[in-house]
């Protein structure tokens, strides 16, 4: 029995209220509990704050359109070296780090749980093998469902129970944790070089707009009471214009009933939240974005914030990858995945002095600042699309500080500043607000109960920042608070303690969550002989080979969920 | 156990070229295996032959001569010479699993050495080109479904990967494409092979001249006028004519084989290829997949990727990944005398590296983990046999295409042989208990 006590610390813990009190926080076998006995390990957090460990619910870090661009992009390793350790393998970095070094660089954040929120199912076997190469953190992976053949097919002959069931069937097949949906439809307009940009747009051959794939999908979460929202990444990505679409995207699915929580979560927003017809014309369509989402209860957001740097682009995204590629002329990476989705991935780099990356710059922290509930947008930089994880401390500055946001401003594109509305936002995040978007939103927004909080019961899972609110002025010393978020104090995984002062003195083995929503026999068995009568037309592979087997996830974390199909 | 009973298990993954066909149907005892179905005859000879040429005993080099010995014995004597090795070399991994190939990467930095891939002799100029330019590809059913122009350049399927175009290309039925008849195939070699003979178009490129066609297409399908008559031994008309048919198809594929990574120009070979069919896609959809040979030399690629960042010639000598071929390739490290001594899991580079490369070979203490005698395992100071993946141990392989497989086990190994990931955990074991001098 190990036990621990973490005492004297000023403790943000947003999903029990808890605001910056100094408290002690008992840690028994991995979870939080009430008290422990006098031998346990004390371990003094005064003048620190402490937080539930990071809860990143969008960052692109396992699977075969990552391990693309790694493999198409040894310049961005070689600069970025990250030697071997008495406890840590080596790896490298920089906007793509090879496995080990991820798990190390989220851990030293301060976070413990990951999401990979693409995978293509019949390469999520991959997908898998990586997560379980990540030390330290948990981690999960979503499905892609946006441009599939049964899917769509289902969608067409209004088959709702059916079309859940399929997805039952295929979060199963392929240990996954939530339906995702990128470009729905657009991606199997690409086989044919297309794009579906407006949501009544037709799927070529399939007779379906993304209209109706988005409604059935979301129906289907709602069925199968999955623990997320379903995830989505709508048409027209990276297009000026686009944010009507994604607003379009959020109104369609309004009158589908939410259970008390979003239906759906709009990702990245900062790629799909552009006003204007035409590049140099493009501007920010965070007002009315953040207007809608301030205004409705059923969709959450995240803004992908952009960060001034050397990035890879990757999505399943295919034809919008293209389509940035024809922009930027430099290397371009494209995999089409049989009856499923696809893939793209561009190299690129931000700067401060081109208006587009400025604007979008903007757009992003427009989004988090008026977007007023912290519970309805989350942290992200869509890693590394918008930039690495690693510039989130950078983020959370900017966020606390407007005078952080201010040095940038001054020095971004001067048409873009002048068009954008962010130099008039004054903004600033408390500690308790940096909290709800970093852990306590993101694991409510992904069902993870035993998340993103430190009540009794909880995973002791704990970061701990040196950061002391009763004497630090964040808005002024923005500084220290980004330091403070880059290299935690210490991070405690499972009740161990994996990093001090920044650095990784233990590596664990992390879990992977993944859902099996329980459906009837008689459905179930409906949609298996679908799938057998079709399986050997549609893939290459037999059905018989497709399902991932339990035992080959390293440390399986199964949800079920109880249905009404 | 039912004794001497035959099951016949379905849905097998074969395990030879990179096709990853998994309809096997085969028929065994659960110790050796009696007939194979639906492969072809290549697959059915490597099912059917697992008892040949096999050794059954780890064998240590005592006196000059390879003698049997006990596991302990053979896993303490590996230990060594890669502990005592200034520059070890830790080569092979694609005829082996991926969770075979991890376990490498994690010895090779722990004794710090380096460790490549056949890839390295095969498509290694492949890679180069995709870091220089990109890939536009997909999954082989992507094909199969869409592809109505299918162009096979410097390979023969019908000999290497004998079920690719029944499987994926012109004879396949797909969603769009039914038959024979929905497509057109184009095949460019220095020689009608037989794949060649089953073609609209045969366009004989002179050797080492794919090069220059390849950058007169690049001109072609952008409208831009050649001058000359022919193109390395292809009348000009005949290239107009190949460029309009890859503008004018709906969905083309483009595969290549080690005629092009394997003659002169190399990556730059492969680099005007991928160019090519990045091009492509302004005017219309096409794609391109490299014929990797053996079936999992993606899988190695991949794992070394996501483990180190890079696909192979990984040198961890420094404590960190180092990938620079040429400098940290195997040929070259070997050639120039600087590997001192050497693994070589489930590969041949005696028979297969150049002259050069095998004199020093030769002349370094090397450890072979592998099924079957070979003449690298004959070399060896140390041999440990070890189970056939996909028919005696399972493990996850990677087709051509990326997509994951997990080739599982249908027959018991001989007696007392392991598989390759069980050697290579005793070899780290006995490494970390001998105290690591670095």
């Amino acid at each position: 029995m190990s036990e621990l006590l973490i005492r004297n610390g000023y403790v943000f813990d947003p999903l029990n209220g808890i605001e910056g009190e100094r408290k002690d926080i008992s840690v028994r076998n991995g979870k939080v509990v009430e008290k422990v006995s006098r031998k346990a390990r004390l371990l003094d957090a005064s003048g620190m704050t402490v937080m539930p460990g990071g809860v990143d619910i969008h960052s692109h870090i396992a699977g075969s359109k990552a391990n693309s661009a790694r493999m198409m992009r040894p310049e961005d390793h070689s600069k970025d070296p990250e030697p071997k350790t008495k406890h840590t393998r080596s790896g490298v970095g920089h906007t793509i780090p090879s496995v080990f070094t991820t798990g190390y660089r989220y851990a030293r954040m301060g976070y413990t749980t990951v999401f990979e929120p693409a995978t293509p199912p019949l390469k999520t076997r991959h997908t898998h093998e990586e997560l379980n190469d990540i030390p330290i953190i948990d981690k999960g992976c979503f499905p892609l469902f946006g441009n599939n053949w049964f899917v769509m097919e289902y969608v067409k002959q209004g088959r709702i129970e059916e079309l859940a069931a399929y997805v039952a069937w295929m979060l199963e097949a392929t240990r996954g944790y939530a339906i995702k949906i990128v470009n729905p439809g657009g991606i199997e307009a690409w086989r044919w070089g297309r794009n579906l940009r407006l949501l009544d747009d037709r799927v070529p051959n399939f007779d379906v707009t993304p209209r109706e794939i988005v409604r059935a999908l979301c129906q289907v979460n709602s069925l199968l009471n999955l623990p997320h929202a379903v995830h989505i990444h709508p048409n027209g990505l990276a297009e000026p214009g686009n944010y009507q679409t994604t607003i379009d995207t959020m109104e369609c699915v309004r009158d589908i009933p939410t259970r008390g929580r979003p239906i759906m979560h709009v990702t990245h927003v900062q790629f799909t939240g552009r006003k204007g017809w035409s590049w140099p014309d493009v501007r920010s369509g965070a007002p009315e974005i953040a207007d809608y989402v301030n205004t409705h209860d059923h969709v959450s957001i995240d803004p992908g914030q952009l960060i001034f740097t050397n990035v890879t682009w990757m999505t399943a995204d295919g034809p919008a990858m293209f389509a940035l590629f024809k922009l930027t002329k430099t290397k371009w990476f494209n995999a089409d995945v049989e009856s499923e989705t696809g893939a793209g991935v561009v190299a690129a780099t931000y700067k401060k002095s081109n208006y587009v990356n400025a604007i979008q710059w903007g757009i992003a922290l427009e989004l988090a600042l008026l977007v007023k509930d912290p519970w309805k947008i989350f942290l992200t930089t869509d890693h590394p699309n918008g930039g690495p994880f690693t510039a989130y401390p950078r983020v959370i500055s900017w966020l606390v500080s407007e005078e952080a946001r201010r040095k940038v401003i001054d020095k971004v594109n001067k048409t873009a500043r002048r068009r954008l509305d962010l130099p008039g936002i004054d903004r600033e995040y408390s500690l308790h607000e940096i909290a709800t978007i970093t852990r306590a939103a993101t694991a409510r927004s992904l069902g993870l109960q035993s998340k993103g909080h430190l009540g009794v019961g909880a995973d002791a899972d704990i970061a701990i920042y040196n950061i002391e609110p009763s004497k630090i002025d964040l808005a002024k010393e923005y500084k220290l608070v980004r330091k403070a978020f880059a290299r935690a104090a210490f991070t405690i995984k499972d009740g161990r303690i994996v990093v001090k002062n920044g650095e990784v003195v233990r590596s664990v083995q992390g879990r992977t969550f993944w859902t099996r929503p329980q459906v009837s026999e008689a459905t179930m068995k409906t949609v298996v002989n679908d799938l057998e009568s079709k399986f050997d037309d549609y893939y290459t592979i037999r059905m018989a080979n497709y399902p991932i087997e339990e035992q080959y996830l390293t440390a399986s974390q199964m949800i079920t969920t109880s249905t009404g199909v | 156990m039912t004794g001497m009973s035959k099951t016949t298990t379905e849905n097998v993954i074969c395990t030879f070229c990179a096709s990853g066909c998994d309809d096997l149907q085969i028929t065994h005892d659960g110790r050796s295996v009696d007939s194979a179905r639906n492969g072809c005859a290549i697959s059915v000879s490597r099912f059917t032959s697992t008892k040949e040429s096999r050794i059954l005993k780890p064998l240590v080099r005592t006196k000059g001569t390879l003698r049997p010995t006990t596991f302990a014995k053979a896993i303490d004597r590996a230990a060594r010479i890669l502990n005592n090795a200034r520059y070890p070399l830790l080569y092979g991994w694609s005829q082996t699993s991926c969770e075979a190939t991890s376990r490498g990467i994690e010895l090779a930095e722990l004794v710090g050495g380096l460790i490549d891939n056949t890839t390295t002799s095969c498509h290694g100029p492949t890679i180069l080109g995709l870091q220089d330019v990109g890939e536009a590809t997909c999954t082989l059913g992507e094909v199969r479904h869409s592809a109505d122009l299918i162009i096979y350049w410097g390979c023969n399927p019908i000999h290497s990967h004998p079920n690719h175009t029944n499987r994926f290309t012109v004879f396949s039925k797909g969603r769009f494409r039914k038959a024979r008849k929905d497509r057109k195939l184009v095949v460019v070699d220095v020689r009608r092979t037989d794949t060649a003979k089953l073609a609209d178009r045969f366009v004989q490129v002179q050797p080492n001249g794919d090069y220059e066609l390849l950058t007169a297409l690049r001109t072609a399908i952008k409208g831009g006028e050649i001058e000359q008559d022919s193109i390395a031994g292809v009348p000009t008309e005949t290239v107009e004519e190949i460029a309009d048919m890859m503008v004018e198809c709906e969905f083309g594929a483009l595969f290549f084989g080690l005629g092009l990574t394997m003659s002169i120009g190399k990556h730059r070979n492969t680099e005007a290829a991928l160019a090519l069919v990045r091009d492509l896609n302004y005017v219309t959809k096409f794609v391109i997949i490299p014929m990797r040979g053996w079936f999992n030399v993606t899988g190695a690629n991949e794992v070394s990727t996501w483990q180190t960042g890079y696909p192979y010639a990984v040198d961890l000598t420094q404590g960190y990944p180092r990938f620079n071929p040429g400098d940290t390739s195997a040929i070259d490290t070997v050639i120039r005398g600087e590997v001192d001594a050497a693994l070589v899991v489930a590969s041949d580079p005696v028979s297969h590296f150049p002259k050069s490369a095998v004199k020093h070979l030769l002349d370094i203490p090397i450890v072979t983990v592998e099924p079957k005698r070979t003449p690298t395992s004959e070399a060896s100071e140390v041999m440990i046999p070890s189970a056939i993946i996909g028919i005696e141990a399972t493990g996850t392989i990677y087709r051509i295409d990326g997509v994951p497989l997990e080739a599982r086990k249908v027959i018991d190994p001989p007696p007392g042989i392991r598989s390759d990931v069980e050697i290579l955990d005793a070899i780290i074991k006995r490494v970390k208990s001998l105290g690591v001098r670095r």
